[in-house]
């Protein structure tokens, strides 16, 4: 049984989303920081990695749509304990949607070839989304399984999982293959560790490219139904600060208390 | 010549210093105000490699170069002085001579469980009541055949970790005769009868990092726990306080880049006469002061880690690293107090710990006279 996980390179959480009056986009930290893998996909990694451990995955692969800079988020997976990575990335590719996206992942899984589970992270803290794994998962006719916060039980071809949902938990159980998406109650990701990264420096990363997958339908800038039509950086928030005064704590407590119910806040 | 880390130690570098960052950094105020040793984040270094450092991969290790390690000591320190004391005393004091002079056996029986976790530290047992940088004449614990053991009897002092270690190598007296080849180093577990650890000794600074008094009463272990070969042990414990000096300089840089930090920061912040006082000379010139020598200190660090890992002789680049950087370390940390004022010697600003922290690091491995000492030996027979 393989095991993929689905990752994102992003922005630091650090980096500032600004918008210049062209319209561009820039998303650069201001203290230098470099990309990094999607936090919430760290998660998915772990659990991908456990799968390994724990439920006798044969292969805990990480898989990337993006440019060759990417590869450093793959290393972190590598680092982390994934024991491959490929990297999709294609010029044809720029500009898609999460449509466009799921497509090309679909068709890359399909390539991997005996894959049983696809975990993926919540969303990527950049599209914040959420889309791409049910997406995937209606691409390749698995059963997508979202907002997992525990993997129960795998065997006789079926996997049994606990969903955290607004209104409480759910235990499902659904036939592999399947698609998985992670909430952060799942596990506690480790540190990718420095016999890791060694592991990462020597390995080769390949880079599979449009003409090596036989992707489902059109991607790319053209082919996405989703336009970005106007971006601009949301309004500073307003807003004011009053120090309240007084002789005593008490009577300072005494005028906080009247002013919160005065504001309807008690 | 290349002032470039490689991709690797890069790597290494941000792994050790976002850990530090989110495990250690945020506790060091509680660690140094209740004397708790940091096992949280201990626990989590086992798998990342940072308690076997310059333990090969077989043996659980992460078998990283010099300079690297020196950078892991330095990230450490700029997250928590004591924290980074006990690691550091545990990679470069204790597991270093199981490394570099342990029998295969040693090193199987102990350096996997002491370098991914599983086990708690090591520690090195050297200093005695009546013998610090003198051990050749000063050391009188002794450890005598008998069968198929040693038995040792004596006091060791100021023995880092012993609370928190499975096992202190001890510096033991072998032949009774003197000389540079009558000492030997011997691997005693800390659950063998005939051992007390004394209580933890109150101390300036470094509250987290426990350090005690041991003494041994004819406590007996196998004769194949010796390290290395008998009668070297003076040489092995020279060699090991070589290796063990890169990291108390690196430690010291790692603090006074924190000390150094929190000065900007607070210079930014606070205001006289309708200014921020970064915009005063007095303190800009403190401020560059510190960033230049912060600079110089990690340089020679790292130039005397290189030299080690070239397999060329760095006992003086050693000393002088350790020399320079601590002396640097304490100058900055004093200045960042001088730098928050009033505040700054209130233990509610951080720069304070640091202050008592670094004390230390031109006392620990040598005080600044003897790295002087050993400087001015080198350079007298060079000329």
């Amino acid at each position: 049984m393989k095991v993929v996980v689905c990752t994102k390179q992003t922005p630091s959480t650090t980096a500032v989303f600004t918008v210049d009056a062209n319209g561009h986009v820039s998303w650069d930290d201001p203290g230098g920081k470099p990309n990094i893998v999607n936090p919430w996909d760290e998660y998915a990694i772990e659990e991908a990695i456990r799968l390994k451990e724990n439920h006798g995955a044969t292969d805990a692969i990480a898989l990337t749509v993006g440019s060759e800079e990417s590869k450093d988020a793959l290393k972190t997976c590598l680092a982390m304990g994934c024991t491959e990575a490929i990297l999709v990335s294609d010029s044809a590719f720029d500009g898609s949607d999460t449509v466009g996206t799921a497509r090309v992942l679909a068709a890359a899984i399909n390539k991997i070839g005996d894959v049983q589970i696809a975990v993926f992270g919540n969303r990527a803290i950049d599209g914040d989304t959420g889309l791409t794994p049910v997406q995937v998962a209606r691409k390749l006719g698995w059963t997508p399984l979202t907002y997992v916060s525990a993997i129960k039980e795998i065997s006789n071809g079926q996997i049994t999982v606990e969903r955290l949902l607004d209104d409480g938990k759910e235990t499902v159980t659904a036939p592999l293959p399947v698609v998985i998406s992670v909430v952060k109650e799942i596990n506690e990701p480790r540190y990718p560790s420095f016999m890791g990264i060694r592991k990462a420096n020597r390995a080769t990363i390949p880079v599979w490219t449009a003409a090596d997958l036989e992707v489902d339908g059109a991607t790319g800038a053209e082919a996405a139904k989703v336009n970005w039509g106007h971006v601009y950086a949301p309004p500073p928030r307003e807003g004011s600060v009053e120090i309240i005064e007084g002789e005593t704590i008490e009577e300072k407590v005494r005028k906080l208390v009247d002013k919160l119910f005065e504001e309807k806040v008690i | 010549m290349d002032f470039e880390l490689t991709e690797e130690q890069r790597e290494f570098r941000h792994l050790v210093h976002e850990f530090v960052a989110k495990e250690v950094k945020p506790l060091a105020r509680h660690t140094d105000e209740t004397g708790e040793f940091n096992w949280q984040a201990v626990k989590k270094m086992g798998p990342i490699g940072l308690l076997g450092l310059e333990v090969p991969e077989k043996y659980g290790g992460a078998g990283v170069d010099a300079v690297s390690a020196a950078i892991a000591a330095e990230e450490l320190g700029w997250g928590c002085g004591s924290t980074a004391l006990a690691i550091g005393a545990h990679n470069t004091l204790g597991l270093g001579p199981i490394v570099r002079y342990g029998s295969e056996q040693l090193k199987q029986q102990w350096l996997p469980r002491l370098a991914t976790g599983e086990g708690k530290l090591a520690a090195l047992a050297l200093t005695e009541p009546g013998a610090g940088s003198d051990l050749q004449g000063g050391v009188r614990t002794t450890a005598v055949k008998e069968g198929d053991s040693w038995i040792i009897d004596g006091s060791k002092m100021w023995t880092t970790n012993a609370s928190i270690a499975d096992v202190i190598i001890v510096l033991c007296r072998t032949d009774p005769a003197g000389g540079s080849h009558s000492l030997s180093q011997i691997l005693v577990p800390t659950d063998t009868p005939g051992i007390t650890i004394g209580p933890p000794e109150k101390k300036m600074g470094l509250k987290g990092s426990p350090t005690h008094a041991v003494t041994f009463e004819e406590v007996r272990v196998p004769l194949e726990n010796l390290v290395g070969e008998e009668g070297r042990g003076l040489h092995q414990t020279l060699a090991t306080l070589d290796s063990g000096r890169i990291g108390i300089g690196a430690l010291a840089v790692g603090l006074a880049q924190a000390a150094y930090e929190r000065a900007v920061a607070y210079a930014k912040e606070r205001h006289t006469f309708g200014k921020p006082i970064a915009q005063h000379q007095a303190i800009q010139w403190m401020l560059a002061d510190a960033a230049t020598e912060i600079q110089a200190a990690r340089l020679m660090v790292y130039w005397a880690a290189w030299l080690k890992q070239q397999g060329k002789p760095y006992t003086k680049a050693a000393s002088m690293a350790k020399l320079f950087a601590t002396e640097v370390s304490e100058r900055v940390c004093r200045n960042a107090i001088q730098i928050h004022g009033g505040y700054g010697y209130s233990a509610e600003y951080e720069v304070e710990r640091m202050y008592r922290d670094t004390r230390l690091m031109t006392i620990g491995e040598g005080t600044s006279e003897i790295q002087r000492l050993v400087i001015a030996r080198h350079i007298l027979n060079e000329w």
